[in-house]
């Protein structure tokens, strides 16, 4: 909050007051409650407050000085305060007064000095260790407004109830006799105002001393305030304090209902377990974050309403980015778990929820999958086996999972391969015309079957995205019949990418596609090839297949199948020359090129197939068209034969 | 400081108005209305150059007797319109500019919560989004003791 740029005060004798809204209402809250005290005559108190003024109303000095007691500053800061705020000089404690007061007790206790200057800017809330300032309290970080953290008012009034008692009895002690001791209660309206107080908070005491034991007794030496105040009268609560004191129980038998050894809002090993599971389920990766509408979606089954579920957002998005990491996918989770075990929603995030205070809580990611909602963590679940060791829940679980994890994974790794290969061939058979489709469309049930090799064919046929793949050879080695050859012969394009043209049916050999390759009407072709193979070797090595004419036609039979299927590599080119008279470097890049080979093969067949179909298919509809088409001419001379007589 | 805080859809239509109740607030619905015209005027005025280049801040849409009342626009034809009291002549832009941009802020974070539908009022008087946002125009609109 800021401080207003404001009008002057009300009094002469302070400077112009700049106060907030908050702290407006919490200083006239104190001053009511200091002015309300006062009663009759007002405790003699600090000696500069004896007259109170007939008519004003003004804040009662023990009360006050109570107060400023309570602030845990030193004795001379208070009376610099008292000296600044011009109670002194006016002689009583006025609103104007009593509001500077007070800021300069924030500004002290914020560790600035005290002087005029320092209430100009702005100041957190004076904090008073006294229980009646709960409500300030919770207002007591303005500043942190947007996140005011409810669980230090919990804690705090559980300090304070604890430390006020005991430092006021110590105060008491050391105080002058003016100030009667605790012991008698009704003897003085200051402590009237403690006693239902502390009354009340008796019992909040019990709980507290559970949820922090050791630095209370490390604090308090003293133990007795508890059966002098209880022993105090008949609980007669001031308005003030009587809700406070109603809420504070409400709330303090929430927590000690909740999970116990800590407050509601702090995650235990297995929500947050469950928590991460979840989160997991949703997004595999644990580092990235949830989008908001898958949050969205996933948080609106727990069948809260939306305003609290977006109420909770609000909450737990502390980066207020639209998407949750996994700290504050836990701390949303932790907080829809609360609500619907009823406990009500925070005004703030409670600090145990924090995000940094859950990344720091939990920094390893426990991967036990104790709990599984739903089936899609199969890879990151198989690659955290490793890490479960050392999750301290059942081993046993452990045990389970990897069983049917490696089933998942082993069925999503196909189902990842199938739809890589239906990709693939997919995207490459979409370029050339429309009847390429259908034979995708044959080609796909069957490339899933040859999962890798038809992986390799098709990212050959996309190596060469521009131009279609190669047509198929229109040989075929198995069984097809050889009229359809001829069928398809005058249709053979051109060859691209390095396919040789079909050549003529032969009889099926060992290698078929190679022989067929190579014979043949092949053979000027490849004899012209051959002195641009021999210019592509090495000079020293021209000699060699100019040596070898004769041998050379049934080398250069292998060398084509060389550039049919691997157009990349020349090296298997240069290597033919090299060693000529050899067959041994045949055998050898034959086995290289003969995996491809099958593998185009088996495409090329498919291919064919498909063709023939549509080939067919085709023939029949034209005869189908041309039916028609005579039906429709008969029909027409019908028609014409009919209307003359008609129309007259 | 700020009187009163509106903020108002792109089919002008009101997402959010609040204002101090010191008096009727009518009368700032009013004004807010017809302020609306001038932002009109100012955006077509603006819009021959680029949207870019288009700054959001409008600036004092006009002044009347007792009040001020200044204009904002978002990207996305969002506005926010503020009265503030006329005898607040310690308020200089830059502050107003100020104030604009952490409404931006704050509007922006209601619109990052999935559960919130673009375009439905940002109600924050039950337990629901917007309570952020309402704080922080709370703060703006502070009373002096």
């Amino acid at each position: 909050m800021e401080a207003a740029a404001a009008g002057g005060g009300c009094g002469s004798g302070p400077p112009p007051l700049l106060l907030s809204e908050g702290e407006q209402q919490c200083y006239s809250e104190l001053f009511a409650r200091c002015a309300g005290a006062a009663g009759g005559g007002p405790g003699p108190g600090a000696p500069e407050a004896s007259r109170v003024a007939p008519g004003t109303v003004t804040a009662a000095a023990g009360p006050v000085a109570d107060l400023f007691r309570a602030s845990q500053l030193p004795a001379e800061t208070l009376h610099q305060i008292t000296e600044l705020c011009g109670a002194k000089r006016v002689g009583y404690f006025g609103p104007t007064q009593f509001y500077v007061a007070l800021k300069l007790i924030a500004a002290a206790q914020s560790g600035l000095p005290v002087r005029i200057e320092s209430i100009k800017c702005e100041l957190p809330l004076p904090r008073f260790m006294m229980s009646k300032n709960d409500g300030e309290i919770r207002f007591g970080n303005p500043a942190e407004l947007h996140g005011t953290k409810v669980q230090i008012p919990y804690l705090t009034t559980e300090k304070n109830s604890f430390k006020r008692m005991d430092d006021e009895d110590k105060q008491q002690e050391t105080q002058s006799p003016t100030m009667s001791p605790l012991a008698s209660p009704p003897s003085s309206p200051p402590h009237y105002q403690r006693v239902p107080l502390s009354h009340g908070y008796s019992k909040l005491r019990s709980s507290a001393e559970q949820m922090h034991p050791a630095p209370y007794e490390a604090r308090q030496p003293l133990v007795q305030p508890e059966g002098s105040s209880s022993g105090g009268p008949g609980t007669k609560p001031l308005r003030h304090q009587t809700s406070l004191i109603r809420s504070f129980s409400v709330e303090r038998e929430l927590q000690d209902n909740s999970s116990y050894l800590d407050e509601p809002w702090r995650i235990t090993e297995e929500q947050r377990e469950y928590y991460v599971n979840q989160f997991r389920s949703l997004q595999p990766d644990p580092s990235s974050f949830i989008s908001g509408s898958v949050a969205k979606n996933f948080f609106t089954k727990s069948k809260l309403s939306i305003p609290e579920l977006s109420y909770i957002w609000e909450l737990s998005d502390a980066d207020c980015d639209g998407a949750l990491t996994l700290p504050e996918f836990c701390a949303a989770f932790h907080l829809i778990v609360a609500r619907k075990n009823g406990y009500p929603l925070p005004e703030g995030l409670p600090p145990t929820l924090q995000p940094e205070y859950l990344q720091a809580a939990f920094p390893k990611p426990k991967w036990d999958c104790q709990l599984f909602d739903s089936y899609s963590e199969s890879l990151p679940a198989n690659q955290q086996p490793r890490d479960l060791n050392r999750m301290e829940t059942s081993v046993k679980d452990t045990a389970d999972l990897p069983v049917p994890t490696q089933d998942v994974t082993g069925d999503d790794k196909q189902v990842l391969k199938s739809t890589v290969n239906e990709a693939l061939p997919k995207d490459v058979s979409e370029d050339p015309a429309t009847p390429k489709d259908s034979n995708s469309l044959k080609a796909r049930p069957r490339s899933r079957s040859y999962s890798s090799t038809s992986i390799e064919e098709a990212m050959k046929r996309g190596e060469d995205p521009p131009t279609p793949p190669p047509r198929p050879q229109k040989t075929h080695s198995r069984a097809s019949s050889l009229d359809l050859n001829k069928v398809f012969q005058p249709s053979v394009p051109a060859t691209k990418s390095g396919l040789l043209p079909p050549p003529p049916a032969l009889p099926p050999r060992p290698c078929p596609s190679q022989s067929e390759q190579v014979l043949e009407a092949e053979l000027p072709p490849q004899l012209s090839r051959a002195p641009s193979q021999a210019a592509e070797s090495s000079p020293s090595k021209k000699d060699v297949p100019y040596s070898q004419p004769p041998s050379k036609p049934i080398r250069r039979k292998f060398r084509p199948e060389n550039q049919a299927t691997e157009n990349q590599e020349p090296s298997t080119v240069g290597s033919g020359p090299a060693s000529a008279a050899t067959v041994k470097p045949h055998p050898t890049v034959q086995k290289q090129s003969s995996k491809q080979k099958k593998a185009i093969q088996t495409a090329i067949r498919k291919n064919k197939e498909a063709n023939a179909v549509l080939a067919r298919l085709n023939s029949e509809l034209q005869q189908q068209l041309k039916e028609v088409h005579q039906e429709r001419i008969a029909l027409e001379n019908q028609l014409e034969q009919l209307r003359p007589v008609t129309v007259l | 400081m700020a009187v009163c805080v509106a903020v108002i859809a792109k089919e002008n239509y009101p997402l959010y108005i609040r204002s101090t109740p010191t008096e009727n607030e009518l009368k700032f619905h009013y004004m807010v209305h017809t302020s609306l015209d001038v932002v009109d005027e100012k955006i077509s005025a603006m819009g021959k150059a680029l949207v870019d280049q288009r700054e959001l801040y409008l600036g004092l849409l006009y002044p009347t007797e007792d009040y001020k009342v200044y204009g904002y626009v978002t990207n996305s034809k969002v506005k926010f319109v503020m009265v503030v009291d006329s005898s607040n002549t310690a308020l200089r832009d830059n502050e107003i500019r100020s104030m604009f941009r952490k409404l931006h802020n704050s509007y922006t974070d209601v619109m990052c919560n999935p559960f919130y539908n673009p375009g439905d009022r940002i109600q924050s008087r039950f337990v629901s989004l917007g309570r952020a946002f309402d704080n922080m125009v709370t703060s703006m609109m502070i009373q002096v003791c």
